[in-house]
């Protein structure tokens, strides 16, 4: 039987409750995510991705609706959510702007140590997560304020990741950098997954960020869960997810295009090499 | 939690106070709280507690949002009627153990707190009824003669107005910083004082790196926008008196009159009045206390 990491049960939410402007943000959603497995959520500006992640490490409390780790439910009365904060790391969004400490290597010591790991444990997790964001040895010691934008933010990562999380949430971790550092980033994360075998739910408002990496796709509208499948099912509802503001991949569109002109293609392929192999049969002129 | 301090936030409504220029409503507010200051008795008490109540009926904000804003002075308020209650000398109305109250603590008691509630209460109606653009550009303009003496009269209603404007924006991000650092384990709950103190190290200092990039980033869309300071510088909605205004005007001075008025002369009456409130209550404690 599959192992279910975690479960999100009924999960509503709305802010500004008794000020007159209250609004749902979250709108019974639901849903599991199962060990190991890489999870994109998509959804446009506004649509309650980061009011939903934040309930996952129970930083805030759902309305209604809860959520279970490993079978437990976090909201109950004497649940130690500081610990369930170690093992469920969320990277918020532009996380470079919670960085104090005065080196590197103090400022990604500060979540082992708070989550009670001894000193020793501490300095080996957090090295070790410098290493696993791609940091070289030179930043350890310097302010995380003079590092380059990308680099903070791997510093940010690298701060959750020595909690030595059993799931990882990142919450738009690609967000305001330029194409390289976007790849660069992207790819680290995938080899997360792939080497370390943690649990991962990416968010993104891009497609392109999550169509090969994700095993399945979450994609949420105005607070509500409404796809929730494998990548290829997902983009082939293009028309509503134009609806909702967001766009499948450029291939998929080539690839409907393609097949609509009658050549013999499948439109649901995810890869980009797939996609690339499939253009390229159809430039040397195979029709159906 | 820390949303709860109305400061600034204005209360949507279209209602005929909401309307009134600015000046108006500083100056009526300014002239409530003076005379509130002035007077002290309970016929004046009455009188401004009426004025306000019809204010808050006309302005059509809801009275709990009225109300909220006591929420945080509730402490001082407490704490005034406690120290008066207990600590002003004079003719003992009944004891308790070693406590004396006496019938001049009660007095100095009541019109404290009564005053503290009717003061914060104006002057948060105001800021609930406009905009805090609007309300600093009716400071700029009531101080404009001071321009005279040197003071920078500009310069320090556009500092205000942007401090009002940035108010809730640092605290949304104090919010979701504290969020961020708790999602690396933070504790900002347990320990002592000291330690409680240290584990906000982590909030503040990203609070700071955040309000300094976002002034520097104001300043350089200021600049980018040729502001060179207030000299020549005209006003998008110039504010305008209008007739209801000098409506306004005139049931201020009506209103300001009664005060003068039942300040005046009805102070005389008011003691005995007073003295048989407080006679009254004070028996009952009396008998109370005798029974246990
Ligand atoms: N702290 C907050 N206070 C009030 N409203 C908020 C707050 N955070 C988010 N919202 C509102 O909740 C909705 C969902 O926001 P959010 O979860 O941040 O969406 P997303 O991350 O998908 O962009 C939006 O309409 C947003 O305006
Ligand atoms: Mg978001």
């Amino acid at each position: 039987m599959e192992e279910y990491k975690l479960i999100a049960d009924h999960l509503t939410y709305s802010y500004g409750k008794g000020s007159g402007r209250e609004r749902k943000a979250l709108d019974d959603v639901s849903f599991v995510l199962r060990k190991g497995e890489f999870v994109g959520l998509i959804g446009h500006t506004g649509s309650g991705k980061s009011t939903l992640v934040q309930q996952l490490n129970a930083l805030l409390k759902p309305d209604s609706g809860t959520v279970f780790f490993e079978g437990a439910d976090i909201f109950e009365k004497d649940y130690d959510r500081k610990a369930l904060r170690g093992k469920v790391g969320l990277v918020f969004q532009y996380p470079e702007h919670q960085l104090f400490e005065e080196t590197v290597f103090a400022e990604v010591c500060y979540g082992p140590k708070n989550i009670g790991m001894d000193r020793k444990a501490t300095e080996l997790a957090a090295y070790a997560a410098i290493k696993r964001v791609g940091l070289e040895d030179e930043v350890f010691d310097q302010p995380p304020f003079d590092l380059s934008g990308g680099q903070k933010r791997r510093v940010a990562i690298a701060s959750v990741l020595a909690m030595k999380p059993e799931i990882l949430i990142l919450d738009e971790p690609a967000a305001g950098l330029d194409p390289a550092g976007r790849m660069d980033l992207l790819s680290m994360i995938r080899e997360l997954k792939e080497k370390e075998g943690i649990t991962i739910l990416m968010v993104s408002h891009s497609m392109e960020d999550v169509a090969e990496m994700a095993d399945r796709l979450m994609v949420m509208d105005r607070g509500k869960l409404v796809f929730d499948d494998s990548p290829a099912k997902v983009f082939s509802h293009v028309e509503e997810l134009e609806e909702m503001g967001l766009a499948a991949p450029e291939m998929t569109y080539i690839l409907r295009d393609l097949k609509a002109a009658g050549f013999d293609v499948d439109p649901s392929l995810i890869t980009l090499k797939d996609a690339r192999d499939t253009i390229l049969r159809c430039m040397t002129g195979e029709k159906a | 939690m820390i949303r709860d301090i109305t400061l600034g936030q204005y209360y949507a409504a279209d209602s005929v106070i909401h309307r009134l220029d600015p000046r108006t409503k500083l100056v009526g507010t300014l002239a409530y709280l003076i005379a509130l200051f002035i007077f002290n008795n309970p016929y004046v008490f009455a009188l401004a507690a009426f004025f306000l109540i019809t204010l808050i009926l006309l302005s059509h904000v809801p009275f709990r949002f009225i109300l909220k804003g006591l929420k945080p002075i509730l402490f001082l308020l407490l704490f005034t009627v406690i120290i008066n209650m207990l600590f002003v000398k004079g003719t003992p109305l009944f004891s308790i153990w070693k406590i004396t109250v006496t019938e001049e603590g009660v007095k100095q008691a009541v019109s404290m707190g009564g005053r503290l509630i009717l003061l914060i209460l104006g002057s948060n109606l105001m800021t609930l009824t406009t905009t805090p653009t609007r309300l600093t550009a009716g400071m700029e303009h009531l101080m404009r003669p001071l321009k005279l003496i040197g003071v920078p009269v500009h310069e320090i209603a556009m500092m205000m107005s942007i401090a009002l404007r940035f108010i809730p924006i640092l605290m949304e991000e104090t919010d979701r910083i504290m969020k961020a650092q708790l999602a690396r384990g933070a504790d900002f709950e347990s320990g002592n004082l000291f330690k409680k103190i240290r584990s906000f190290v982590p909030v503040l200092v990203p609070l700071f790196v955040s309000a300094f990039r976002r002034a520097n980033d104001l300043a350089m869309a200021m600049e980018a926008r040729c502001y060179h300071g207030g000299k020549g510088r005209t006003q998008y909605r110039p504010l305008r008196y209008t007739r209801r205004d000098a409506v306004a005007y005139l049931i201020l001075i009506l209103y300001l009159a009664a005060v003068f008025a039942a300040g005046k002369w009805l102070s005389e009456l008011a003691t005995p009045w007073f003295k048989e409130m407080i006679g009254y209550a004070g028996s009952v404690s009396v008998s109370m206390s005798e029974v246990y």
